[in-house]
């Protein structure tokens, strides 16, 4: 992946927009100087055109004689702004009339409406010179006239210099307000992709729902794609649940099957070395069916928890059903399951396969870590917005191992070896409390046993 | 004091071969193998020689070879011959800008020369280090109850409402003979055209025409004259006279400027910047005032009075010096100023 691809898109904009802006900054500077430039001299040449006119205006004859009276205003107005050095020359066809008579004359001679402007260099120095023809009528012969003038520029270099300065400064004002205006366009132009990542961000962890969010037209390639990959996550996921379920069938059934027939078998048994091997096998089909459960349990608990089928549970209806489906069990270990049937329903809006499982497995733990013939109390109570299901045994307790120890996968307490379990159950308890936004506690109790603790919120019944 | 003896006698030996007249030379010797700064200057002798002097207090390592000529002859001696002067001092602000116009002045900038008022600096290659007023003498005892002057309108209006009593005895330039005459009357004349009528009245009293300053004010002490126009203010000042006043005109007082410049065949060009850096120091200018007795250049004083006009440097210069114009000008100068009945130049 190279590093222009990973590269931020604004970032990328930002950079590109901002080349374009100091591009057209240089053009502007470059051009801002050629035509100030030019405009300066050409006002420059205007001002020695003017000059040379107004010698031209005051040639005129007397006595017979040409005379050529230079106003004031012809050279003062060439060196008005500057200290520009003059040379001039008025040149007839018989010779140099007055003036620098080595000024070098225009390579073109002018006309009699359009004067000549040209550059040279005389006595070491670059001068710009005009040259402009009258025609002067001396005793009725006329008599043509060109008149010079040539000027050094040291003001248009100073002219020149001040432009640039202008120039540059607009050059860089223009690219700070352009790269700041390249700014907000970026951020504008960026924002409805920051609109996608926030929506799908802001989604829940199972909402596979497609994205509904209207995008420019360049993202609707992206939002198409992305549905169509939250489409076969979501049909993976369906997939994924029904193997589960399938699973859970058929390893339970040939493990209960096993049990069943290794009973029958332990009962006909003759010798006792066979009862104890059968005995080891019940023993090992009934931790394996278990665990098989517990294992599928769990993978649904955390399937389902990402996949919620909210409904209106009543807590004490399902409570009911638990204790049918476990009283067997609990009667062959003598365990007397206590429920006091006052209570009203207790609705929360979660998933009911879930808290059934985790119902489930809070009993079986109680009735499995109870010694026989004592009893289980299982009490049902509503508290600031929260049922809190207890179910209590008098058991041998946590032994010192804390509640959050106990809750990892595949953790058991220290004092539990002599009975069947795979270390999932409170696991299963707390992701369903935590996926219902409830919570899970195991407490020691003083007089010895444990009380397991589900707190899930009340919701109102519609 | 034998050296400056040899230098003037050499001078004197070698004006044939010159192309210009030299009225006086003079060599402040420094040590033994000092560098020569060599000045040609239009400012007499014994006025310049204590600045000079004060000029070698701060460099004693340089000698000054201090030629006077005529401002003509400055002009020359730089445009026509080509001498290898370091330094070249005028009071003819039109050659002088000429030479710097034409390319025969180096450029020269410093801190000093920057800190000079735009008037008193022209192209890096002419710089002001003087600024002397043109005036009108009066002589107050001859004038009696008459009302002193305060502009050219006035001074018009006494001419002409007194014929009898100024008739031969009105003074100015002779603006044949002289540069500084020639440049007064014309930017008179660019002024104002008051200076016309003025030349009309003047003409027909006919006026003393004068070649120089000194001859003015030695008329006006003499009794001879009792107006002179276009007198130096300086000269005046630096001489008092017994009889005369000086008057600062109200409409407008042109102000010449004194200015130096580095020629382009100077030998060393170092030395004249020297010089130049002496002019406009403080203690240059304090020298100025106190041994030549000639105003330096001080923007403040010339701001504090808006009838000084100083004298433009630049192009405009050069229209009075094209030999056309020059010609038109005189020959109209002429006929207002040399009029039949006038005695033809009394003061030469």
């Amino acid at each position: 992946m190279s590093r222009r691809a990973t590269q931020s898109l604004r970032r990328r904009l930002l950079i590109q927009l901002l080349g374009v802006a100091a591009v057209l900054s240089a053009l502007i500077y470059f051009g801002v100087r050629t035509v100030a430039n030019q405009a300066a001299e050409a006002t420059q040449d205007n001002i020695l055109g003017a000059s040379a006119a107004t010698i031209a205006e005051e040639l005129g004859s007397r006595d017979g004689q040409l005379v050529v009276d230079i106003p004031y205003s012809a050279f003062s107005m060439l060196g008005a702004v500057n200290a520009e050095r003059v040379f001039y020359r008025i040149e007839t066809r018989d010779g140099t009339l007055t003036g620098y008579n080595d000024l070098p004359l225009p390579e073109t001679a002018p006309s009699l409406l359009r004067p000549v402007y040209y550059t040279i260099a005389f006595r070491g120095v670059t001068l710009r010179a005009v040259a402009l023809r009258r025609v002067v009528t001396v005793v009725d012969r006329p008599v043509e006239i060109t008149v010079i003038v040539a000027q050094t520029r040291n003001g248009l270099a100073g002219i020149a210099s001040r432009v640039a300065n202008l120039a540059a400064g607009l050059g860089i004002g223009f690219f700070i307000v352009a790269g700041l205006l390249n700014w907000v366009a970026t951020e504008r132009a960026l924002a409805p992709v920051r609109r996608v990542a926030e929506a799908v961000r802001r989604r829940g962890p199972a909402d596979l729902s497609p994205l509904r969010q209207p995008v420019p037209r360049e993202l609707a390639p992206l939002s198409v794609a992305l549905n169509e990959f939250m489409a076969r996550l979501r049909a993976a996921l369906d997939r994924t649940e029904t193997f589960i379920v399938e699973a859970a069938h058929h390893v339970r059934t040939p493990l209960a099957t096993l049990r069943t027939q290794a009973e029958i078998a332990l009962r006909l048994a003759q010798s006792d070395d066979s009862r104890r091997a059968l005995r080891a096998v019940i023993r090992a089909a009934e931790e394996s069916g278990r665990s098989a459960g517990q294992l599928l349990d769990h993978a649904m608990v955390n399937f389902r928890s990402d996949h919620m089928e909210l409904a209106q549970v009543d807590l004490h209806d399902m409570l009911g059903h638990a204790l049918r489906a476990l009283t067997p069990s609990a009667d062959i270990k003598d365990v007397t399951l206590k429920l006091p049937t006052k209570y009203g329903p207790a609705f929360v809006l979660g998933d009911r396969l879930l808290i059934e499982s985790a119902i489930r497995n809070m009993l079986d733990n109680a009735i499995k870590y109870s010694p026989a013939d004592s009893s289980v109390t299982l009490t049902l109570t509503t508290e600031a917005g929260r049922h809190c299901l207890a179910i209590c045994d008098d058991g041998r307790g946590l032994a010192g191992v804390s509640p959050e120890t106990l809750a990892s996968r595949f953790k058991r307490g220290n004092n539990v070896a002599d009975v069947v379990g795979s270390g999932l159950g409170l696991t299963i308890i707390h992701e369903v409390a935590r996926s219902h936004g409830g919570a899970f506690a195991l407490e020691q109790q003083s007089k010895g046993g444990v009380c397991a603790k589900l707190f899930l919120p009340s919701s109102l019944p519609h | 004091m034998r050296q400056a003896v040899l230098a003037i006698i050499l001078a004197t030996l070698g004006l044939g071969a010159r192309g210009y007249e030299v009225e006086n030379q003079r060599l402040f010797a420094a040590g033994p193998d000092s560098p020569v700064l060599r000045i040609i200057s239009t400012g007499d002798l014994d006025l310049f020689a204590p600045l000079v002097q004060a000029f070698q207090q701060e460099n004693p390592d340089v000698a000054v070879d201090y030629t006077v000529a005529s401002s003509a002859a400055v002009y020359m001696a730089i445009a026509t011959e080509g001498a290898a002067f370091d330094l070249a001092l005028s009071s003819a602000m039109d050659l002088q800008t000429k030479l710097a116009n034409d390319g025969l002045a180096q450029t020269y900038s410093s801190a000093a020369t920057a800190a000079l008022p735009d008037w008193a600096r022209w192209a890096d290659r002419l710089f002001a280090f003087t600024q002397e007023p043109a005036v009108v003498l009066i002589s107050r005892a001859g004038l009696g109850d008459l009302p002193v002057p305060k502009t050219r309108q006035d001074l018009i209006a006494l001419l002409r409402d007194n014929p009898e009593l100024f008739t031969g005895r009105v003074g100015t330039y002779d603006l044949r003979n002289s540069g500084l005459g020639y440049l007064f009357a014309t930017q008179d004349a660019r002024q104002s055209d008051a200076y016309w009528r003025l030349a009309e009245v003047m003409g027909s009293l006919r006026p003393q025409l004068f070649c120089c300053t000194s001859d003015m004010i030695n008329g006006i002490d003499s009794g001879a004259l009792l107006v002179a126009y276009n007198v130096i203010g300086s000269y005046a000042d630096a001489r008092p006279s017994e009889e005369g006043s000086v008057i600062y005109m109200g409409d407008y007082t042109h102000v010449m400027l004194r200015t130096a410049l580095i020629p382009a065949t100077a030998e060393n060009p170092a030395l004249g910047g020297r010089f130049i850096e002496f002019l406009l120091s403080p203690s240059g200018r304090a020298a100025i005032r106190t041994h030549t007795g000639l105003p330096p250049i001080d923007g403040a004083t010339l701001a504090e009075s808006p009838s000084f006009r100083p004298i433009p440097m630049g192009a405009g210069l050069l229209v009075y010096l094209d030999q056309m114009k020059r010609a038109a000008f005189l020959d109209e100068w002429i006929a207002a100023m040399v009029q039949p009945t006038s005695t033809n130049a009394q003061g030469q």
